[in-house]
């Protein structure tokens, strides 16, 4: 009995996993491009999001030909619909994490200055991401709103982060292209953040059946 | 306090427990839908309502069913089955013209007036969305209908004697989606005036046209909820189960 369906949904399930990985793999990568002044990882980041693109566009062809063919409820219908959510938000973070690279192959931010926290909060923004898909993975409730609650821990370094780079703009103008950069460098770790955000909240309505605190149907 | 009360309920085929402490409160003016796997007891419990059930040999029942308050064994049985009036699976127009077909309940209850029987027929065809399809064919028999007209015609006739709660066994389930689509629109429109109590096999149809739904498992309620809760977030394993297909 619902041989194929089963099937179909373990099939989403991994599609999910992988394009969860080839999330992690993008933002890391910005990073680490970032920290290292490393543009051909920069360019393979650009190579990623192509690559996540494709697979949103896999998977939600697969979730139409699910809810077509298979009329879901219940549980079936709620992961279903969490899925088609969830790949909105990992696809700006592929695009996040290749805005992050077209900057810094722009050559701008040659170096990062050590009074400027920015590293701390993409590994901060690292850790929602993988958290994020970890919870989709192992249906862990716990970590799903453990993630939620980090958002706050990212922008708060972001305030600091915007703090410093003003601060570098007043010790010297001449700093100004490198400093506003930087600065969209760091709103676009932010924004990875509020997405992993709507990732785990998605994740919480799978389990739950209720989102963001909201009624339940 | 709902249309229907349905307390503690056991219904006993000889030595087999058909029914099991059955509790459930329909309410009125809306569509309450009871599913389940063959042999649970849907339409077992759905001719208790209008004591089908008492023609049944060995068939023993306890606990109560109250209509409006009112215990169903206290109240005539033919007056019953006219408050409380039945469509089932398959068609069953008699075989005479579509008007005797929904004049015989009005004339068995004493109608006599042509002028009245007309007007009765045309407002029970009406409702059940079929006039303008049949107003020229009224002396033709029934039998010459299609089947999903036959089903509407059906549901004319139960009309036609004012009900005030409708039961539909597996109305739809003989029919095909055109037909069965105006049968879903219909009942629709027809809880404002009626309480509709549905059996069906088919879950999206309870899932489209029901406020409430019961799911039933070996002669047990094991859940009762509004039918979007029901079918997005059930409580109970056994639904959750069912509902998706992993058994049934």
């Amino acid at each position: 009995m619902r041989r194929k369906f089963d099937e179909q949904l373990e099939l989403l399930n991994r599609e999910l996993i992988e394009m969860g990985a080839l999330c992690e793999t993008a933002i890391a990568n910005a990073a680490k491009a970032l920290i290292n002044h490393d543009n051909s990882l920069a360019q393979e980041v650009i190579r990623i999001d192509a690559e996540i693109d494709q697979k949103e566009k896999d998977i939600e062809s697969l979730c139409f030909k699910l809810l077509l063919h298979q009329h879901p409820v219940a549980r079936d219908l709620r992961q279903i619909s969490s899925a088609l959510k969830m790949i909105t938000d990992m696809e700006r973070i592929g695009d996040q994490a290749a805005d992050i690279s077209e900057i810094i192959l722009l050559g701008n931010v040659h170096s990062l200055n050590n009074a400027v926290h920015i590293d701390e909060m993409a590994r901060a923004t690292i850790k929602m991401v993988t958290d994020s898909i970890d919870a989709y993975v192992r249906r862990d409730l716990d970590l799903a709103r453990s993630v939620i609650a980090y958002d706050d821990v990212v922008d708060d370094l972001f305030n600091q982060v915007k703090k410093e780079i003003i601060d570098i703009i007043g010790k010297d103008k001449q700093n100004g292209e490198y400093a506003v950069d930087l600065l969209m460098i760091a709103k676009y770790f932010e924004r990875i953040g509020d997405h992993a955000t709507n990732i785990a909240e998605w994740v919480e309505y799978s389990i739950t059946g209720i989102h963001k605190g909201g009624e339940r149907i | 306090m709902g249309k229907i009360t349905i307390n503690n309920l056991n219904l006993y085929y000889g030595d087999f427990h058909a029914l099991k402490d059955i509790n459930l409160d329909i309410e009125a003016n809306k569509i309450t839908a009871l599913i389940g796997p063959s042999g649970c007891g849907k339409s077992t419990l759905l001719k208790c309502l209008n004591r089908m059930n008492d023609l049944v040999e060995n068939c023993k029942i306890t606990g109560k069913i109250l209509l409006d308050g009112e215990d169903i064994y206290n109240i005539d049985v033919s007056l019953l089955r006219k408050r409380v009036g039945m469509v089932f699976q398959k068609p069953n127009p008699f075989p005479m013209s579509v008007y005797d077909n929904i004049a015989f309940g009005p004339r068995t209850h004493g109608i006599r007036s042509k002028i009245k029987l007309d007007d009765i027929v045309e407002k029970s065809l009406r409702a059940a969305a079929i006039w303008d399809e049949l107003k020229d064919r009224l002396k033709k028999s029934a039998l010459e209908l299609s089947g999903g007209q036959q089903q509407r015609l059906c549901i004319a006739r139960a009309l036609a004697v004012q009900p005030e709660v409708l039961l539909m066994d597996e109305p739809t389930s003989a029919l095909d989606p055109i037909s069965t689509s105006k049968i879903e629109d219909l009942v629709m429109e027809l809880k404002k005036n009626y309480t509709i109590i549905i059996v069906t096999h088919n879950m999206q149809q309870a899932a489209r046209i029901s406020d409430k739904t019961a799911f039933m498992l070996n002669g047990e309620v094991i859940e009762y909820d509004d039918t979007e809760k029901l079918f997005f977030m059930p409580q109970d394993k056994r639904t959750e189960d069912y509902i998706t297909g992993r058994f049934g």
